[in-house]
């Protein structure tokens, strides 16, 4: 009997997804001794058309990361669906859009425009992309940017989530894990649209910080004061989105001395991180008069990316009202 | 779709159906959100009579409706009665959801078209949300028997009478050492000019001797904890520096204390009083309070002539202020009003013109029991006036201070009016804008003061100066005022000018309302539930209000308040329990990690962090659903009932007719 099929695909990601899997150490030769695996192309060579060649449904899993930023993404997503039994949204930028649906904030000829003009670019002859180009051989084309980058589910039906940016290697390897269980009979999968590889509290459960009654009289920046390593670093006023971000890392970054910044996305039943987490500040605010709110919100120099850093994509918003402005690309 | 939906749209006589067009609306309700669950839709000119009613009733009983909608009025005013149909018929009446189409649209458009299709968009929300609902059950807690009443003066008085006379127990907290408020002050009561000592002091008496009453006065509520019922209130006692279980009240301290200084309350800067004092001889209680800041022992070390005198050795140079915590099931909250401060028209001369006088000094000037011993004089305390002028409306019906009518200023100048003439035999001029006696015998005393030939000038005096024109002036006060009958400016000489002062919310109402839970008008009067057919109770339950708190009202008012209030306690007394509506917050353990975010939010201290299981908690019966702990829970783990996310989210997407457009969207 032939080995189940693995695939795994990058649309506009980073790439630590990838090495985040690698990353999994002796682990990944489970992966080679229980699936067959097919496409990968940070991994292997494959070309669209063996994909395009296969029958549907038969690759048992897909880790797919990255959003959907170009049509060539949303062609590979719709593909894969296609020919995948079960299709994971895998890390954060599939998730919810993370770093690269930030990029949601700017129509698009202002992202190019800083890609292909700002002072860190050589570009003497102000060379711009074209989706297609004249050659001798014929005609060339690249992909087309859509106007905002979305999430993978709000293009395909997804199986499963698994967040963070990049997930956790520990969590990648219980995965494969429950998946080999799986195949041998031994576990059920969870129930379809589950998030897995992460908890269902927040990065609080797993803090040993401790917490204490939050009343915030400051924001600080957490480079310009000596937080006390013990104590919750919101209550320090420095913020840490831990309060609202799924359980699921070992408290990370709080551990390490730096606050939550929240890549693993919204708790469960979140409906939106971005505003949850305002709400959440805003209710601790030690003040009533409002010039003194005024000064105390001025310590968020960044709101914007405090509060929707991965998931403005993934969002009620969506995306800023200029990204879907009239483009010139 | 599992839920048999019923939907009634109501007509609201024209209200509704004169805007939007409510058959329409019903017949698309049963067609278009048939397939969400709709099974029957009727309009019907009143839903909210007992016809209507019985409508749904019939329905419910018939076709077995498993929830209902009605788009009617603001569930303000009549989701109880639908919520009753529903119970009527055995059907539980939180599955009940009635949607606004009266105050959130055919009120507020002229468009029949437009209108009529958000009244559809709005009922779709509705019926998209019921289906969410779940049965509830209301939390029934029992009532504390006790009230607390925040205020002595006359409609304080009053509510405390009637609750303790009814049998129950009764709190009176008063800031100043005595109770009696702005009436003790006072000479007359208009229009039947009865001493008002004589009809106030009676009552401040059988207040201090009833067995029911616990009269705390010097002292003032701190802090409020819990719900109607079940109310803790946090009460500082000020330091009397007397012990009151010893003083017999004999006044030999106030007699012997050497220092004089002002009497800024009682006496409104007119008169002096001691450092040890009682406001006035009939205080309520008896028992004086030394005035600390301004006592001798306590700036310098020595003196204690009080002490020395006192027979009983009632006198406690170490006594601290006590805080007591008393348990009461209702609050009643008389708190008054201040004064406008005539100050702020410096054009009419009060603290630059010597016999400009405020009408609050004026009253004592004219109290028998006054610093003049009821003597109409002039500042210098022996020349008595021979023209007088009382202005009207003194910061009151003017833009630039109150634009309300202060209500008492007219029956208060025409009782100054007729004082000063009965007194004095002065020429009297009243410069009023508007005349206003609307109530029981007013206007047959203003009749009263015309046939005493008081000068009745209709104009808003611009100016009272001493800057004389001519040789009559000289020494004058002259009025200087535009008399619009006779279309002419007038500059009228006067020996005294009384200011007939608007009165004012108490400058401390807006953090007074905050600590009790209620809300303040924009002028900073206590706003009542409604402002016709519930004038004494407040958005807040438990809480009433009476008096001048709640705006502007001469003593009859005041009184019929104090005792509506008394009455709509005591009815909450009798029920011995009371059904507390079951929209409760709920935290869910496994999501919550303990972060205490939510641990200080709760206005009603119903959230509890448990130390071993790390994770907050929310006692039911104190919780009252108010949602911001729900609100505030940065890891969605609290979930308030009747207001869940997917409730919130089905209305959303029903108002949106996300609903019907999956349907409609068929591609062609």
């Amino acid at each position: 009997m032939s080995k189940p099929k693995f695939a795994m695909y990058w649309a506009a990601s980073c790439g630590g997804c990838e090495i985040a899997v690698l990353n999994i150490h002796e682990k990944i030769l489970d992966v080679d001794a229980n699936f067959d695996v097919v496409f990968w192309p940070v991994a292997m060579d494959a070309k669209y058309k063996d994909v395009e060649a296969m029958e549907d449904g038969s690759i048992l899993l897909t880790l797919f990361n990255g959003g959907i930023r170009n049509d060539e993404n949303e062609h590979i997503a719709h593909l894969l669906r296609k020919k995948s039994k079960i299709l994971v949204a895998f890390g954060s930028c599939a998730c919810e859009g993370c770093i690269p649906g930030l990029a949601n904030f700017s129509p698009i000829n202002e992202i190019v425009e800083t890609a292909f003009s700002t002072i860190s670019t050589d570009n003497p002859q102000g060379i711009r992309p074209q989706t297609s180009y004249q050659m001798p051989e014929g005609e060339i084309h690249i992909p087309t940017l859509y106007p905002v980058l979305r999430t993978l589910d709000s293009v395909v039906d997804v199986d499963y989530y698994m967040p963070g940016c990049p997930p956790e290697s520990h969590q990648i390897g219980a995965v494969i894990d429950l998946v080999v269980q799986v195949l041998q009979g031994k576990a059920e999968l969870p129930p379809k649209g589950a998030t897995i590889g992460a908890g269902n509290s927040t990065v609080c459960d797993e803090c040993k910080r401790t917490r204490n009654v939050k009343t915030i009289k400051e924001f600080s920046r957490i480079q310009l004061m000596h937080a006390d390593p013990e104590l919750c670093l919101l209550e320090q006023g420095i913020p840490c989105n831990g309060v609202a971000t799924r359980s699921g890392c070992d408290a990370r970054c709080p551990t390490a001395g730096a606050q939550c910044i929240g890549c693993y996305g919204p708790a469960e039943g979140v409906i939106d991180y971005g505003a949850r987490l305002v709400s959440a500040f805003a209710s601790v605010i030690d003040a009533n008069d409002p010039a003194e709110i005024d000064r105390i919100l001025d310590g968020l120099v960044d709101p914007a990316g405090q509060f929707y850093r991965f998931n403005l994509a993934g969002s009620l918003l969506k995306a800023g009202k200029s990204a879907f402005q009239r483009s010139n690309v | 779709m599992s839920e048999k939906i019923g939907v009634y749209v109501c007509h609201c006589g024209t209200n509704i159906a004169g805007i939007v067009d409510v058959a329409d609306v019903s017949q698309w309700a049963g067609e278009k959100l048939a397939a969400n669950g709709v099974v029957i839709s009727r309009d019907y000119k009143f839903m909210c009579s007992s016809l209507g009613q019985e409508l749904i009733q019939k329905d419910i009983q018939e076709q077995g409706l498993t929830r209902v909608v009605v788009a009617a009025c603001s569930p303000h005013l009549h989701e109880k009665t639908f919520r009753n149909a529903c119970q009527g018929a055995d059907l539980n009446p939180y599955l009940c959801e009635l949607v606004s189409i009266r105050e959130q649209d055919s009120w507020v458009h002229t468009d029949k078209v437009a209108a009529t299709e958000k009244a559809k968009a709005i009922l779709s929300g509705g019926v998209a949300r019921v289906e969410h609902h779940e049965a509830l059950e209301p939390l029934r807690v029992p009532i504390h028997p006790d009230t607390l009443v925040v205020g002595g003066g006359i409609a304080g008085i009053q509510a405390a009478l009637e609750i303790a006379d009814a049998g129950f127990h009764v709190y009176l907290v008063e800031r100043e050492p005595s109770i009696g408020g702005h009436m003790a002050q006072f000479d007359k009561t208009f229009p039947t000019l009865d001493c008002s000592a004589c009809i106030l002091t009676p009552k401040m008496v059988d207040v201090g001797n009833h067995p029911n009453i616990t009269l705390l006065t010097w002292s003032e509520v701190q802090k409020v904890d819990g719900y109607i019922g079940n109310f803790v209130a946090t009460i500082k006692q000020k330091a009397r520096y007397v012990k009151i279980e010893d003083c017999t009240g004999c006044g030999i301290c106030w007699e012997k204390c050497p220092k004089k200084v002002v009497d800024e309350v009682f006496e409104a800067g007119l008169g002096n009083r001691k450092v040890i004092y009682t406001p006035f001889p009939q205080a309520v209680p008896k028992y004086p309070v030394i005035d600390a800041p301004n006592c001798t022992y306590f700036l310098k070390g020595t003196c204690k002539a009080c002490e020395k005198f006192c027979p009983t050795g009632a006198i406690d140079f170490n006594q601290q202020d006590e805080e007591i915590t008393v348990q009461v099931g209702n609050i009643i909250l008389a708190t008054g009003y201040d004064l406008f401060d005539v100050r702020r028209m410096p054009q009419y001369g009060y603290g630059r013109l010597a016999n400009v006088y405020t009408s609050l000094e004026f009253e004592r000037l004219g109290n028998a029991a006054g610093p003049t011993g009821g003597n109409i004089v002039l500042r210098d305390g022996k020349t008595v006036p021979k023209a007088v002028g009382i202005v009207h409306c003194v910061g009151s019906r003017d833009q630039n201070y109150n634009p309300y009518c202060s209500a008492i200023c007219c029956m208060q100048s025409l009782k100054f009016a007729h004082l000063v003439h009965e007194r004095t035999g002065a020429e009297v001029y009243n410069f009023y804008i508007d005349m206003r006696t609307p109530s029981k015998g007013y206007e047959e005393f203003y009749q009263r003061l015309l046939e005493e030939g008081t000068h009745f000038v209709r104009g808003k005096v611009a100016e009272v100066t001493n800057l004389a024109r001519i040789p009559e002036e000289e020494g004058k006060l002259i009025v200087q005022v535009e008399d619009t009958l006779i279309g002419k400016q007038r500059r009228i000489p006067l020996d005294m000018v009384i200011l007939s002062a608007g009165i004012q919310a108490r400058h401390d109402a807006k953090e007074v309302g905050k600590l009790f839970g209620i809300s303040c008008s924009a002028d900073a009067w206590y706003i009542e539930r409604h402002p016709k057919l519930d004038p004494v109770a407040t958005m807040t339950d438990g809480i009433y209000i009476a008096g001048c708190a709640q705006g502007p009202k001469d003593i009859p008012a005041s009184v019929a308040q104090g005792a509506a209030a008394a009455a709509r306690v005591l009815g909450k007394i009798q029920q011995k329990e009371i059904s507390l509506e079951p929209v409760r917050a709920t935290v869910i353990e496994e999501h919550c990690s303990g972060c205490r975010i939510c641990n200080d939010l709760c206005p009603f201290s119903a959230i509890l962090y448990l130390e071993d299981k790390k994770v907050s908690e929310i006692n039911p019966a104190l919780c009252q659903g108010c949602g911001t702990c729900v609100a505030a829970c940065p890891a969605g783990a609290i979930s308030g009932t009747g207001f869940s996310n997917e409730q919130i989210l089905s209305q959303i997407e029903g108002l949106l007719l996300l609903n019907i457009r999956q349907l409609e969207a068929v591609p062609a």
